[in-house]
């Protein structure tokens, strides 16, 4: 089954309100022409669900999220996202459920194992839970009758990923030193879309490379958007990193969104490429060191 | 002894040795001094601890900051595997929060009002899960009543001593003042030692709730082993000397 498919078709297969979760972490190896091809449709009232980077201050900005599933919102090399900071201090993010990183983890598994929650002692004592009601606990059948928190699944209509190489049936090689929860996202999720650096031949793969670097089966992607590039100004290494220059210019603009939208947002994917400076300068960005 | 030396350098020393006895488990610096303060760890007081290299991978021996050099791989650390680290506790974490209380609750959420917050921060990240499953030391560059809060933190983000079913895991506290811990009578955060720079007054100054005095003995000077491995291997570039304004 040939799953390649276009921007246009990727859109087309979103709907108002729905639930997205996006891989990656913080600025690594997010989707982010998929994201910004969230922000230029007329796309709303979207719950989104991250281990937060600048795909969720671009998406506050555009005000395309009714609702945020999330343990922190960072850029790595820039602690904290301004676009994502003005959105909860101008009130204008409707609600968040802030969570432990590892609950958030919980709830994604949860939601691929298909149960309903699974127990776990994290966000007890903490304001977690005063600040998220829904979040019930539960009693341990066993002789320790212990008080757990029972995580609720998060399960989510669409996950968005960025991998390093796809074939065309949905066979994904992520090359990265992390894989990060991406395969928890998959899991999760009813549909999977996938931007991938390179859409490649799967007869090209060998057994070692398969082994180390496919992290979830072809079954959960339902869609390939070819797109070399595609996580700028976040890293995909081995092909590039952290575009900081980028992102300094991201993070001064949350006071003037008008002119990045402009820039980067009001044109295409591939002008978008253009005006930060082309695919091969994107492709010279060294990797970060942390 | 040295003969001189500054107040981020006697943290760096200090909060090294508080993985001292800890075995092999794995250390993390969060932030600049804590990170440095980790490397020291590693050389001088405990060679098992294992080390990230901030990204996914165990490393052998800290590696200088800001010096670019490819460290020494010898195992594999990604994100998920973090979590299944420090649920078994065998994590000892250095951190610093925005805000911290008499209860030793830590807050790096928000400030102000949460609905719509004064000041947005990172949000909770693995401070719940981290407070009840290891160990966390704690460094503060800033000692001040904006740090140490009357009352309580403005977002809880991780377990404190008034919780019913649940206690922290709260190692030493090191401030640019002094150090600290939470041994007190019943928890209450407690004086250990103040630096050469301050004095009981400025500490009482600077903090929103009571503590109580062990000791008022100044703090140890560093020596020149701990030195030399801080200025010529671990952060040859003095990136130390951004972090407290001295």
């Amino acid at each position: 089954m040939n799953k390649v498919i276009t921007t246009n078709d990727f859109i087309s297969k979103l709907e108002d309100g729905m639930t997205i979760g996006i891989g990656g972490w913080g600025a690594r190896r997010k989707p982010m022409s998929l994201v910004r091809e969230i922000c230029r449709s007329n796309l709303k009232d979207l719950t989104l669900v991250s281990y937060g980077g600048p795909d969720i201050g671009l998406l506050s900005s555009c005000k395309k999220i009714r609702k945020l599933i999330f343990g922190f919102v960072s850029l790595d090399l820039i602690p904290l996202d301004s676009h994502f900071r003005n959105a909860r201090q101008s009130g204008e993010l409707p609600e968040v459920v802030e969570i432990d990183e590892g609950m958030l983890q919980w709830g994604l598994r949860a939601a691929g194992m298909n149960l309903p929650f699974l127990p776990t002692r994290v966000g007890i004592g903490t304001d977690v839970l005063k600040n998220n009601p829904h979040i019930k606990f539960v009693e341990s059948p066993y002789d320790d009758k212990e008080k757990l928190v029972a995580m609720p699944a998060i399960k989510l209509d669409v996950a968005l990923l960025h991998v390093n190489e796809s074939d065309e049936k949905g066979n994904t090689l992520i090359f990265g030193p992390d894989p990060f929860f991406d395969d928890l996202f998959a899991r999760a999720a009813s549909k999977t879309f996938v931007s991938t650096e390179k859409l490649v031949d799967s007869t090209s793969f060998d057994k070692e490379k398969v082994a180390n670097y496919n992290r979830f089966e072809r079954n959960l992607v339902s869609g390939i958007i070819p797109d070399e590039g595609g996580a700028h100004p976040t890293a995909c290494n081995p092909s590039y990193g952290i575009d900081l220059d980028h992102l300094k210019e991201y993070s001064k603009s949350a006071k003037t969104f008008d002119e990045y939208q402009e820039k980067y947002l009001f044109v295409d994917e591939a002008t978008y490429k253009k005006n930060v400076g082309g695919i091969k300068s994107i492709t010279s960005i060294p990797l970060t060191k942390f | 002894m040295a003969d001189q030396f500054t107040i981020s350098e006697v943290c760096i020393c200090e909060a090294a040795k508080v993985w001292k006895d800890d075995g092999e488990i794995l250390a993390t610096g969060i932030g600049l001094l804590p990170r440095i303060a980790v490397g020291l760890a590693k050389k001088l007081h405990n060679p098992d601890l294992m080390m990230t290299d901030g990204e996914a991978f165990l490393i052998d021996q800290p590696h200088p900051l800001g010096v670019g050099a490819e460290p020494c791989v010898d195992g594999y650390m990604t994100y998920s595997r973090v979590f299944d680290v420090l649920w078994s506790g065998a994590r000892h974490a250095m951190v610093t929060p925005t805000q911290i209380d008499k209860y030793a609750h830590l807050n790096i959420s928000s400030i102000g009002n949460y609905a719509q917050p004064k000041v947005q921060l990172l949000g909770v990240r693995g401070f719940p899960g981290n407070s009840i499953s290891h160990l966390n030391s704690i460094f503060i560059p800033n000692h001040s009543k904006k740090v140490f809060v009357e009352g309580s933190v403005d977002m809880v983000s991780s377990v404190g001593f008034d919780a019913d079913d649940v206690e922290p895991l709260i190692g030493k506290v090191i401030t640019n003042l002094g150090i600290f811990d939470y041994q007190g009578n019943k928890n209450t955060l407690r004086l250990l030692s103040i630096h050469s720079t301050s004095s009981l007054d400025e500490i009482r100054d600077n903090t929103g709730f009571d503590f109580e005095i062990f000791s008022t003995d100044e703090t140890t000077n560093p020596t020149k082993d701990e030195l030399d491995i801080i200025r010529n291997e671990l952060d040859p570039n003095n990136l130390r000397s951004s972090v407290i304004g001295e």
